[in-house]
């Protein structure tokens, strides 16, 4: 049977793919931040898992105004790197696992959560600057990846408590997959951010702490936290941290098991107009 | 039943609801098409006449094409949408954020390096600053 070996979760500010796209990556400005994803590019490399279970959020690329699902799995075989405006960035093509895939979706809708089925799709900066901070710049990515997009664009996105719950749902649905694979869950954005209004450029360097070490600890209670508190204390875009709690709801210690080992913990100010935050956890 | 909407009392932000949404579908989707490097060039030829195009409000193409992005917001804007006619200028995004606030690029970007904006006296519209 296949299972979850670990979560990781991180930021995903496009600043930083652009960053290595452009080359800039040794520049003082960015070298603090690559440093503290040295050890987990090794950890990576070390544990490449047979597929990436990939929590993100697209940003007005695949999903304008026209159709705007809440949770969103990437059936399809492949996924192109979206043009955002200024080119698509120069990383490989996400080769995604369709089996897989399909057989989480039908696990998690028969468990009362009502998945939108995505057969053709291109995925954003929210995918592949996660990717990008794990792997460097290889040729190829390591395995293949499911993209689970989430909507958080068009306020309000799904609560902390569903997304716990859907993720308790989608460990379930990979447990009962019948070849051994090894699969992790990613769960990326936030950390603190605002990118509108006269608020923008917020920064909550206690909140973003106090929620990593929550999410470490006790992602219950955590995941009972309203929206009204990320967006007044995190920024309004910081309220994408609730697509940590989809991974976080995806490890054994929630189900029972032992609480998980972790592997790595990182916190960076700034990128750009945002707070980068990471986390590494392992069932053990 | 009206809906509870406790996120109206936070400064200098406006949360993109249903509402917004719904006031700036039009607006948002002319943002939207400007992922297309045809359109951009078109845009670029003639804003005023590209804008007419779409059915949006007079006071939402005025915000447009005074690249105002507060006014956009308070329009229906959303900020992810907005950025790619800052993309279409070729500014960045940051000068973008700086627009906003009501700060020039340089201070907005020392803001930034110097930890961001503290939440201290920013969680309540009028609330008073500390310190």
């Amino acid at each position: 049977m296949a299972r979850i070996t670990a979560s990781v979760y991180t930021s995903h500010v496009p600043a930083i793919g652009a960053a290595l796209d452009l080359g800039k990556s040794g520049e003082p400005y960015w070298q603090p931040l690559f440093k503290g994803y040295e050890p987990s590019k090794a950890w990576l490399k070390a544990n490449t898992p047979d597929v990436i279970f990939l929590v993100y959020n697209d940003h007005a690329t695949a999903f304008s105004l026209e159709m705007i699902p809440t949770f969103a799995i990437g059936c399809a075989a492949e996924f192109k790197p979206a043009d955002e405006g200024w080119g698509p960035r120069p990383v490989p093509t996400v080769i995604g696992h369709p089996e897989l895939a399909a057989h989480i979706a039908q696990s998690v809708i028969q468990d009362d959560f009502d998945l939108t089925i995505v057969n053709k799709m291109d995925v954003d900066h929210g995918l592949t600057v996660p990717l990008s901070l794990l792997c460097g710049q290889p040729q190829a990515w390591p395995c293949p990846v499911i993209p689970f997009a989430v909507n958080v664009v068009q306020f309000p996105p799904p609560s902390g408590r569903r997304c716990f719950e859907l993720g308790k749902a989608i460990r379930r649905a990979i447990e009962s997959y019948d070849e051994p694979l090894n699969v992790q869950v990613w769960g990326t954005g936030g950390m603190s951010h605002q990118l509108q209004g006269q608020r923008a450029g917020l920064i909550n360097r206690e909140f973003d702490n106090a929620f990593l070490d929550q999410l470490i600890a006790d992602p219950d209670s955590l995941s009972r936290k309203p929206h009204i508190d990320y967006v007044r204390e995190a920024g309004s875009e910081g309220v994408e941290l609730v697509m940590w709690l989809i991974a976080r709801g995806a490890m054994s210690d929630v189900a029972g098991g032992q609480p998980p080992r972790l592997v790595h913990r990182f916190y960076h100010v700034p990128a750009s107009n945002t707070a980068v935050g990471h986390a590494i956890l392992e069932n053990v | 039943m009206s809906l509870d909407k406790p996120y109206k009392d936070i400064p200098g932000t406006t949360i993109f609801d249903a509402e917004q949404s719904r006031l700036g579908y039009h607006l948002n989707q002319f943002c939207m098409s400007l992922m297309k490097a045809e359109n951009r060039e078109r845009f670029k030829a003639n804003e005023r006449a590209y804008l007419d195009e779409w059915p949006m409000t007079e006071e939402q193409k005025q915000a447009v094409l005074a690249r105002d992005l507060n006014r956009c917001i308070a329009a229906g804007g959303n900020i992810y949408f907005l950025a790619k006619i800052g993309a279409t200028d070729g500014r960045s995004f940051q000068y973008m954020a700086a627009s906003m606030t009501g700060m020039t690029q340089e201070e907005y970007a020392k803001m930034m390096l110097a930890g961001g904006r503290s939440i201290e006296g920013n969680r309540f519209i009028g609330e008073k600053k500390h310190g």
